[in-house]
């Protein structure tokens, strides 16, 4: 048994600005939940498989009824559909966040956090980035599906990389909501479906699927104003596929006109409120 | 051995002790879950927080390791305010749970490297440290598989390693066996005796009486959130009384044929139990009162299967103190005395 008494080598803690700490300790919490992530592949199978089958589906089955304004071309349909997968994919990845934070509270890794000397935000952030990092790895997947049933960029490099980080901001935005919503939950059985709910409405009332054009007006002007419209008519536009309207006209809603600038403006907003709103309730949930 | 008390910033009369509470009140909602609370830990010493469910143990250990906010009252901990300065308390304690807060999918080692990177070591050290640790604990082999694969005492042992990675002067134990089966309860025993002969101030919480008495040099008994004895276990079972001499009488023979004989010996009237033939009566003198009482019945001819001379058990100590017994249910009054969250309530049986 080696001799290790507690007079002999306490160490000093390293000294650091306190910005310097933040970004360390949400490292350190990143790198713990993304080596979860690898240890348990099945979660980004299982987080996989919906998207699939959802492109699948849509494809081949509801496709041919779906008729995509200007676009007389049989694969048309599956051109416009891919970036609704994507953005629709993107917008569930704060499920994880949800189930994911409720589970740790369950299990007292939280009050083992709370017991350090450590950032506390940095729970939050690290999780977040964490849960947005994993959406790569689904993105890459996704695009290789894609692919195989005909969907292309059109466009330039650098426009696709643009879209590929919008998709990435809006995890991220998403996973701070999903964050939120998990440190409300009594246990993790709650959060599995609790972190779900919101998310169909969130990505069915919006053109990821269908052209906003056969909708109700009250439903249009809803999937208007969801930034999952114009996450999604962004990527169309970067990657150069058909974006469901024959021509935007002047008189379209603001966010149809300048959805990249609409989706940076949302994401921005709702991080700024979700990580404050977030970061109170881990702080106040100590008692 | 015993590390000198630090030089804090609060005043001379709260750095005397690690651990430092007056008059600590927790309320959640309606439910008064440490209700005045006063406690002193000097450093280098275990003191034991002796209860039954519900009486406010974990919610005292929560607020002293600045999990939760006291309603009213003062803490200190190693000299720090813990709720004016709770990065302070955070850097000199240590906390191991009820439930083992180590994850689940991380290896033994890796678990150790992220809590000693969360207390801002130097790498190099917590690599170091970590190594040595796993090794005491006996998880060497098992320190690069995923903790999913541990046993409950594996994962146990984990937990309290995770707490040392530090060296904190403070150890805060809140109820490390509960659940562990008796060789692991052993193991876990073994390895906190060895830490308190490091020189490490422990407050560790059970609601095993046994626990207390192997461990804790001085106990703390509270019920319902309240301090309702302390003392060395010594002193709380001399508190209760004497010995007791407890005979089982032959059925052949008769109780009060035996009663009489105990009589003669005794200090007080003997308690019958006929169901189980059993009798008990307060004795003094040690072991020759063994010899008194078998010629006492011997001379009545009374026949006995057992005849023993015992201390009073830190049960009988809860009976005499609370007049209900320490593994008591919590009564439903205070059963939602512990914060409902990060404790789930469901694992406790698994």
């Amino acid at each position: 048994m080696a001799a290790v008494t507690a007079a002999d080598v306490r160490p000093a803690p390293e000294s650091r600005a306190s910005i310097g700490w933040f970004f360390h300790d949400g490292f350190v919490v990143a790198k713990r939940n993304l080596i979860q992530s690898i240890r348990v592949p099945e979660s980004i199978f299982f987080s996989l498989v919906q998207p699939v089958i959802f492109v699948l589906m849509f494809a081949y089955v509801f496709g041919g009824a779906i008729p995509i304004p200007g676009q007389a071309a049989e694969d048309a349909y599956r051109q416009y559909l891919i970036p609704g997968i994507f953005g629709q994919t993107v917008a569930f990845a704060a499920a994880a966040s949800t189930v994911g934070l409720a589970d740790d509270l369950h299990k007292g890794i939280v009050d083992r956090f709370r017991s350090l000397p450590m950032t506390s935000s940095a729970v939050l952030f690290g999780r977040t980035a964490a849960d947005a990092l994993q959406q790569v790895a689904v993105l890459v997947v996704l695009s290789i599906t894609g692919f195989i049933v005909g969907w292309r960029i059109n466009n330039g490099v650098l426009e696709a990389a643009m879209a590929y980080l919008l998709l990435l901001l809006f995890a991220y935005t998403v996973a701070w909501v999903g964050a939120w919503v998990g440190l409300h939950m009594p246990n993790p059985q709650t959060a599995s479906t609790a972190g779900l709910i919101w998310l169909f409405p969130l990505t069915f009332l919006s053109n990821a699927f269908v052209p906003l054009q056969g909708m109700p007006v009250v439903i249009k002007t809803i999937a208007e104003w969801n930034p999952v419209s114009s996450l999604v008519l962004a990527c169309r536009e970067l990657f150069g596929n058909p974006t469901g309207f024959q021509q935007i006209l002047p008189d379209a809603a603001w966010p149809m006109r300048y959805p990249v600038a609409y989706t940076l403006i949302s994401c921005t907003v709702v991080i700024a409120v979700f990580s404050v709103l977030a970061v109170r309730k881990y702080r106040s949930s100590a008692g | 051995m015993t590390p000198p008390p630090p030089t804090g910033p609060v005043g001379s009369a709260s750095a005397d002790a690690a651990i430092r509470a007056e008059g600590l009140v927790k309320h959640f909602g309606e439910v008064k879950a440490v209700d005045g609370l006063d406690l002193t830990v000097p450093y280098g010493t275990v003191v034991g927080l002796l209860g039954p469910n519900g009486a406010g143990k974990t919610t005292t250990v929560r607020i002293l390791a600045t999990l939760l906010r006291a309603t009213a009252g003062h803490a200190t901990v190693a000299g720090f305010d813990v709720a004016k300065d709770p990065d302070a308390v955070r850097r000199s304690i240590g906390l191991t749970g009820q439930y083992a807060a180590v994850d689940e999918y991380l290896t033994g080692r890796e678990n150790l490297d992220m809590v000693g990177r969360l207390y801002h070591l130097p790498k190099g050290y917590v690599k170091q440290r970590a190594d040595e640790l796993l090794e005491r604990f006996s998880l060497t082999d098992a320190a690069d598989r995923p903790v999913k694969t541990y046993s409950g005492g594996m994962r146990r042992r984990l937990d309290l390693s995770a707490s040392l990675v530090a060296t904190p002067r403070i150890l805060f134990l809140d109820e490390p066996t509960t659940g562990l089966d008796p060789r692991s309860r052993l193991q876990m025993w073994e390895v906190i005796s060895d830490l308190v002969a490091d020189g490490t101030t422990v407050l560790l919480t059970t609601q095993y009486l046994e626990e207390a008495d192997q461990l804790a040099e001085e106990i703390v008994v509270i019920d319902k959130g309240l301090v309702i004895a302390k003392g060395t276990s010594d002193e709380l079972k001399t508190a209760v009384g004497g010995d007791r001499l407890e005979i089982v009488v032959h059925a052949g023979s008769s109780l009060d044929d035996a009663a009489s004989a105990l009589r003669s010996v005794s200090d007080g009237e003997p308690a019958i139990d006929a169901d189980t033939r059993t009798l008990r009566a307060p004795v003094s003198g040690g072991s020759t009162v063994l010899v008194d009482a078998v010629r006492a019945l011997d001379a009545k001819d009374v026949r006995v299967d057992d005849l023993a001379l015992r201390r009073p058990t830190l049960d009988d100590v809860f009976l005499t103190l609370t007049g209900h017994a320490a593994e008591e249910e919590a009564a439903p009054a205070t059963a939602g005395a512990k914060p409902r969250r990060g404790r789930g309530r469901g694992r406790k049986e698994s």
